[in-house]
């Protein structure tokens, strides 16, 4: 793992996404699910579901498991913790999470 | 060891499943069947008249008596036993041996000796064969008569009243019912069956039947009077079929039957006799739980548990006779010395309730009830437990006034050998063992332990036991929809309803904590839509859509959608076959025809689906609903249009039917069939809502299901005009929605409803919790506010643009790759595409190399 810094991509509008919903975006070419929580919440997490290797993770139901904010992947309804991309069920079915962050009502996405 | 079984009715073959679990080595087991058919369910035979079939009553399991190795012989009566050298000879001179025989002949209908009770037209009503000529005779009669007014004759007038006959009860004793009920018990029960139409004689004797001026008989009576029918059916009772051992000098009851000890053991060792055949200390039982337990009682003690014994049996009763719930606990008449009793009767609403205690009103001892029988589980274990009476014992059956509880039984109270199901012999100790091994509804409940699978009488009170003993143990009785609703899904409807509650926000501050999932947003979705029915993708409803209804379309295992336009009836132009043939060329689709007549394409991306549908929609198609939990199809056969059988015009009415109801909302997926005639093409009896043309109209059926567990649709109404048909449909359907738990499809609904069909028919047809105007508005509401949710998204642009694979990009995605299987696309499996990204860092490297 070598550190270096992190490339930015802007992927959309604030607007674009619906609250408590998910979009995909490309960064570098990788398949992002990007979500907002709320109205100013946002994550990002490979939407890449591993259990199925279809790229659907966007598509799927956002809420709360206890403590846990997370995505229910719309195939086998496995969930996600969006902090950190740990699949609850089955934690060797995990996916990467990524940075996020808006500016000027722009949300940009890093990968990592 | 061989065994021979004579009689194969509901005790023998309950004789032979005994036998059959306790697994007998070495046994050789004959069982000889005098009818043609094997044993059928003659508790419930009167359903025959309601479209039950001969196979539906049937009790053999399939394949009972492949896997048993027992053999069955039909229409082989037994004509003579050789005792000494222990032969069976049949009718038709076969000569079988055993080592143990055992008899269950049953009963025979006794017909009072009078002149002219052989003339043609006159029944008795005991076999399928029976019914089966009061069927062809109803046909071509304006008017019968049922001789005999007890409780098998009054079931038999419900049967000739559904015949469509002018009926007449005709009885000896000065009240119907004799036997269980007491005089203001009879004369309740007499108002209310002849509210139903039918007209009651009482203290007549029939003493001749001669021919009839305005009918085909007349009954002459001893007191001069008569009375003239078309058919006549004898039902005044019951004699034992003990010619066999009378024939043979095997000891007989002294009012007959033969003579049985606590074993069921007959005067020779070697013969059993069990049922209404038999006469234990001179009693006969012309009930099925005493049958039973003899035949539990037989097969154990033949199987050497020389313990196992008959203890008598309880001829408590309830039952509902043509709609009139009549129950009768102990000594319902009060004869016993120095009793005590509380009467309680209400005119205007004909009801009428007694109870009977010991001289120190401590222990009830005898019950009647009429009209409404609610308490009568409770009595019961009451007066078989012993239990201590509450010091003021009248509340027992005294209706409940404001603020005071009635005294329930507390089925903490009840010891665990405890019988809760008298038909199968279940206590209440094996009902708490199935909940301890994981039964928690009253459906898994049935299916392990048998407990309200034969009668259903006692299902009330299984379901207090199994609630009590989970709260006991701990475990959630709650029906807590998830953590974010202390509520269950038919609370949450209700709230919902009555708070005026139009988004899932709202119902989560009000009633919810937390942000929600994927257990509560779809079903708050769903609830929304039946109640209100809004666009689904309204900016505050789509983040509630599981991804199908967010993108209007089945999600597919590699993330494509299915597209499936709505073909109502399955009927489709030639000009929309061509349409959609087009689609799904032009977008390279796999188009397959579904089993609800209508044709999938699959393959669609996200981004395709709005320019497919926009085509669709052109050509005169709409969404067919196939991704939501709502109405899927309709499915009919051709009808009376073309078919030469057809007696309905079934697509007409299919079409009708699936363009009112598209788009209702439910807690699941719901499938109606239309059939054009009793052949039944269209499989309508296997599907949520069933409905088959009659000549006189349709038959509703209800409940059905197909898939996993296959269920067959109940009758629940006949010869329905469409207007009725329509309504009824209507409440049904509301109900249903209103009801049932998540993702409860209405066979597994059904299957749980406390009270089962007749509930069901109580609250569908007889209005009576008084909702059905309500149910009639809030379906019309959502027939009224239908749209089509495919042309509502591709013509609103801030839905439509929500229908992309990247939201900063116009590239397909990737990860969608086809190959061509037999000229059509289908997915491609991992080792067919190396291109796509496997998890983790390898992903990684795929994706950025």
């Amino acid at each position: 793992m070598s550190i270096e810094p992190l490339v930015w991509t802007t992927v959309c509008a604030v607007d674009d996404i619906l609250p408590d919903t998910g979009v995909c975006a490309l960064a570098e070419g990788r398949p992002v699910a990007v979500f907002r929580v709320g109205h100013t919440q946002f994550y990002a997490i490979d939407n890449v579901d591993p259990k199925s290797g279809a790229s659907v993770l966007s598509r799927g139901l956002v809420g709360n498991l206890g403590k846990h904010v997370v995505v229910a992947s719309p195939l086998y309804k496995n969930h996600f913790d969006l902090s950190d991309g740990v699949c609850l069920e089955a934690p060797e079915h995990s996916v990467r999470a990524h940075s996020v962050r808006v500016e000027d009502g722009r949300v940009l996405v890093a990968l990592g | 060891m061989k065994i021979i079984v004579v009689g194969h009715g509901m005790v023998g073959h309950k004789f032979l499943e005994e036998l059959h679990q306790l697994n007998l080595p070495h046994a050789e087991v004959s069982v000889l069947c005098e009818e043609p058919r094997p044993a059928y369910d003659r508790v419930h035979l009167s359903e025959f008249f309601a479209g039950k079939s001969a196979e539906d009553l049937s009790l053999v399991a399939p394949g009972f008596f492949g896997q048993t190795g027992f053999s069955l012989r039909l229409k082989a009566r037994a004509s003579a036993i050789d005792r000494r050298k222990k032969t069976v000879t049949t009718a038709d001179g076969e000569v079988l041996a055993y080592d143990k025989l055992v008899l269950a002949t049953g009963s025979v209908p006794f017909v009072p000796p009078v002149s002219g009770n052989d003339r043609a037209d006159c029944f008795v009503y005991r076999t399928i064969e029976d019914l089966e000529g009061m069927t062809e005779c109803g046909a071509r009669s304006q008017s019968g008569v049922v001789v005999g007014g007890g409780l098998l004759g009054l079931e038999c007038a419900k049967a000739l009243r559904d015949l469509g006959l002018e009926t007449h009860v005709v009885e000896f004793a000065p009240r119907l019912m004799a036997v269980q009920v007491d005089d203001d018990g009879g004369r309740v029960l007499r108002s209310k069956i002849e509210a139903l139409g039918v007209q009651v004689h009482t203290n007549r004797n029939t003493v001749e039947i001669t021919d009839g001026a305005r009918a085909r008989h007349r009954m002459v009576f001893a007191d001069g009077s008569h009375l003239e029918a078309d058919m006549i059916v004898f039902s005044a009772g019951i004699r034992p079929r003990d010619e066999l051992a009378r024939q043979h000098a095997l000891a007989v009851g002294a009012r007959g039957g033969i003579a049985v000890d606590d074993h069921c053991r007959t005067s020779d060792r070697d013969i059993y006799a069990i049922g209404e055949c038999a006469a234990w200390k001179d009693q006969t039982f012309g009930l099925v739980a005493p049958g039973y337990e003899m035949a539990r009682v037989a097969a154990r003690h033949l199987a050497g548990q020389s313990d196992a014994a008959f203890a008598g049996a309880d001829m408590s009763t309830k039952l509902k006779l043509m709609g009139v719930d009549v129950a009768s606990i102990g000594d319902a008449q009060g004869k016993t010395p120095g009793c005590r009793s509380f009467r309680y009767a209400d005119e205007l609403k004909q009801i009428y309730k007694k109870i009977v205690t010991s001289a120190d009103g401590k222990r009830l001892i005898g019950a009647v009830l009429v009209g409404n029988a609610d308490e009568y589980g409770t009595l019961l274990q009451m007066a078989q437990n012993g239990i201590a009476l509450p010091a003021a014992p009248e509340f027992l059956i005294l209706p409940a006034s404001d603020g005071q509880a009635k005294p329930g039984l507390g089925v903490d109270a009840l010891p665990d050998s405890a019988q809760i199901c008298s038909c199968n012999n279940v206590s209440k100790g094996q009902i708490c063992a199935a909940v301890e091994g994981g039964a928690t509804t009253i459906g898994e409940l049935k299916a392990c332990t048998k407990a309200g699978a034969t009668c259903g009488g006692c299902v009330p009170l299984v379901t207090q036991v199994m609630k009590a003993e989970m709260a006991r143990r701990g475990m959630a009785v709650n029906n807590h929809l998830c953590e974010h609703f202390a509520h269950s899904r038919q609370a949450l409807y209700h709230l919902v309803r009555v708070g005026q509650i139009k988004t899932f926000d709202e119902l989560l501050a009000r009633h919810g904590q937390g942000l929600g999932c994927d257990i509560c947003k779809p079903t708050a979705a769903s609830i929304l839509a039946s109640c209100w029915n809004d666009f689904v993708l309204k900016d505050d409803l789509a983040s509630l859509q599981d991804s199908n209804d967010y993108f209007l379309g089945n999600i597919q295992k590699d993330g494509s959608y299915s597209v499936v336009p709505r073909m109502a009836g399955g009927e489709v132009t030639p000009d929309g076959l061509i349409a959609v043939g087009q689609v799904a060329k032009k977008y390279g689709l796999y188009t397959k025809v579904t089993g609800g007549q209508r044709i999938d394409l699959f393959g669609a991306r996200v981004e395709q689906l709005p320019f497919i549908w926009e085509e669709l929609i052109a050509a005169g198609f709409e969404s067919g609903h196939a991704y939501g939990k709502s109405l899927r199809t309709v499915k009919s056969c051709v009808g009376s249009t073309w078919c030469r059988y057809g007696v309905g015009d079934s697509v007409g009415l299919a079409v009708e039917l699936e363009n009112r109801y598209k788009g209702l909302r439910a807690p699941h997926k719901i499938k109606f069939g239309v059939s054009g005639c009793t052949r039944e093409c269209a499989e309508a009896q296997g599907k949520d809502v069933g409905i088959i043309a009659t000549d006189k109209g349709w038959n509703l059926y209800v409940c059905g299901n197909g898939g996993m567990k296959p269920r067959h649709a109940e009758l629940l109404a006949s010869d329905l005009s469409k207007e009725a048909l329509v309504q009824l449909i209507d409440r049904f359907l509301m109900f249903y929605v209103r009801t049932a738990d998540r993702l409860q499809r209405t066979s597994t609904w059904r299957d749980n409803l406390e009270g089962g069909l007749d509930y069901l028919k109580d609250v569908v047809l007889n209005d009576s919790l008084g909702l059905a105007a309500e149910l009639e508005a809030q379906m019309q509401h959502v027939v009224d506010s239908y749209q089509c949710e495919w042309k509502t998204a591709v013509t609103t642009p801030d839905v439509r643009k929500r229908f992309r694979s990247f939201v900063n990009s116009d590239k397909a995605d990737e990860h969608i790759v086809f190959v061509e299987e037999r000229g059509q696309i289908r997915p491609a499996r991992p080792d067919e595409c190396p291109a796509t990204p496997a998890t983790g860092d390898a992903a990684e490297l795929a994706t950025t190399a």
